[in-house]
């Protein structure tokens, strides 16, 4: 029998978002940090929200964080994710001051919490496309 | 700053009936809504010369002219804010009628969001150009559909303010009550807390009975100057305080600096401004209801109750028909049908004019509808007889 294949949701990333996922596809999260101002945005756009400067680097994450929400999705709104259900999607602080969200891989999914500490990695899906994704930092 | 209170009016309503297979294209249902509309207001169609048409809908300012044979049309405008679209057209109506750009205005809205053509409603948003950072960023990792995305809203008040399913239950099950008087609603069973409790959930902490409907068929309401609408044929209903508020990170709730908090909180105040009334002066409210959680928000957001009271405000049948607050008299998107809220327009007229059946909150005369849309777009009106 021939395999159905699901075509997963792939972003349309333009010249301001290319090297996020660029990044991603090395293993890195890369955010936007304003060359003039210092401040930290996300998700990537041109202009600097603080001081209107459009001159910026990408720096890497420092990779770690806490949560802010979740939520834990039992439906399938895609077929291509109906295999991983149930789902927890983590909105996280970052100490650069801006938020990533992203699905939780590993334990942890019945007790979390605001405030709990939790890693940033990356998963890569296939050849072109690879995501962030969050683990519980485990107690030191 | 001159203001537009009291310059425009709800002069016409229409609806057709609601259903999950309505077997008309939206185009034809949202004419059958608009000719209604029409001739409630004592109108031929000759005399609309506005029309504000959905703006990520189907059916273009073009179509009106073509199906109604509409003479000149002299304006027309869209007003992209998702579920909040619908009043701050009204918004944008009563600013066209005021100026003298147009004398009625035509705002009309159809789907068939059940059983359309392209998908059901929660698969196909993610298309609209106002969803593009959750596209590009967020769907790609599974977080597709708005129960999803707002479900980081609600766990964060839970967790903040200590707010139950149990109370959005409350919610829940208020509305499908006010819609058992409606004959045009589609939910025709009772529900109780439990059923609320024992529906499968979606997204933690959203259950299956806190998301809206997804439905087919049309509504419409015409738009006319303060003046004009003293001589036409239905009592005009006045708007006395109308605002759109936009939230901070608009396009995407992960980034917002208050995940409680929605456009709502900019707009009402403004709103209860211009119309110069207390909250105590509301008979009812018709609240944008696309899911509980967005309910308990917006009542707090408009001033109801403060930030993180809305599981307490919402108990105790304080938002049931014969309480302080009656909401959503006809059952709303959660269990009338989800017409993008202009339904909320079409039942608060209603009730402002003693039509609302079952359902009439006795001596109704100043009312309250919202709208809240796309990642957190919020708007208010506040209307009288």
């Amino acid at each position: 029998m021939q395999e159905h294949v699901i075509e997963r949701l792939r972003p349309n990333p333009t010249q301001d978002t290319k090297p996020y996922w660029d990044g991603l596809l090395k293993g890195q999260v890369l955010i936007q940090q304003c060359a003039d101002c210092g401040i930290f945005r996300h998700y990537p756009r041109p202009v600097c929200p603080q001081c209107h400067s459009m001159a910026f680097d990408w720096r890497e994450i420092e990779g770690h964080g806490t949560v802010h929400s979740w939520t834990v999705s039992y439906h399938a709104f895609h077929l291509a994710f109906k295999k991983d259900l149930p789902t927890a999607y983590i909105t996280v602080d970052l100490p650069e001051g801006v938020r990533l969200c992203a699905p939780l891989r590993g334990d942890g999914i019945d007790d979390l919490a605001i405030g709990k500490q939790v890693n940033i990695g990356v998963e890569k899906l296939d050849a072109d496309l690879a995501i962030p994704i969050v683990r519980i930092a485990q107690q030191s | 700053m001159s203001s537009i209170s009291e310059k425009g009016a709800v002069t016409g309503i229409g609806e057709t009936e609601y259903s999950r297979s309505s077997g008309r294209s939206s185009t034809r249902l949202q004419m059958e809504a608009s000719l209604k509309a029409i001739a409630d207001a004592g109108l031929s169609p000759q005399d609309i010369d506005g029309v504000i048409p959905y703006a990520t809908g189907d059916t273009v300012a073009e179509d009106f002219i073509t199906n109604l044979n509409l003479p000149d049309l002299r304006f027309s405008a869209t007003t992209p804010l998702g579920g909040a679209s619908v009043l701050a057209s009204l918004q944008a109506a009563i600013c066209a009628v005021d100026a003298g750009v147009a004398n009625h205005v035509l705002i009309p809205i159809g789907r068939n969001g059940a059983s359309g053509i392209g998908g059901r409603i929660g698969s196909r948003v993610q298309n609209l150009p106002q969803f593009r950072l959750v596209g590009e960023f967020e769907m790609p990792l599974g977080q597709i559909a708005p129960a999803q995305l707002y479900a980081h809203m609600a766990r964060r008040h839970m967790e903040e303010f200590g707010t139950t399913s149990e109370q959005l239950g409350e919610i829940a099950v208020t509305i499908r009550n006010h819609a058992l008087l409606n004959d045009n609603a589609i939910m025709k069973e009772p529900m109780t807390l439990e059923g609320h409790q024992n529906s499968r959930m979606i997204s933690d902490p959203l259950r299956l009975f806190d998301c809206c409907l997804e439905s087919d068929g049309a509504a419409a309401v015409i738009v006319s100057s303060a003046e004009r609408a003293q001589d036409m044929a239905q009592p005009p209903i006045y708007v006395m305080g109308i605002a759109e508020g936009h939230p901070d990170s608009p396009s995407t709730i992960t980034q917002r600096p208050d995940l409680t908090k929605l456009g709502t909180a900019k707009a009402a105040p403004r709103a209860f401004e211009m119309a110069g009334v207390k909250h105590s002066e509301i008979d009812v409210a018709e609240i944008y209801d696309c899911f509980t959680y967005i309910v308990l928000c917006q009542l707090e957001d408009l001033g109801f109750c403060k930030k993180g009271e809305g599981g307490d405000f919402v108990q105790g049948g304080r938002i049931a028909l014969g309480g302080e607050l009656p909401i959503n008299t006809h059952g709303g998107l959660l269990s009338q049908a989800h017409m993008i809220g202009l339904n909320h327009v079409v039942e608060l007229t209603r009730q402002l004019r003693g039509q609302a059946g079952r359902a009439q909150v006795k001596d109704a005369e100043i009312g309250l509808v919202t709208g809240y849309g796309d990642m957190g777009d919020g708007a208010v009106a506040i209307m009288r007889r």
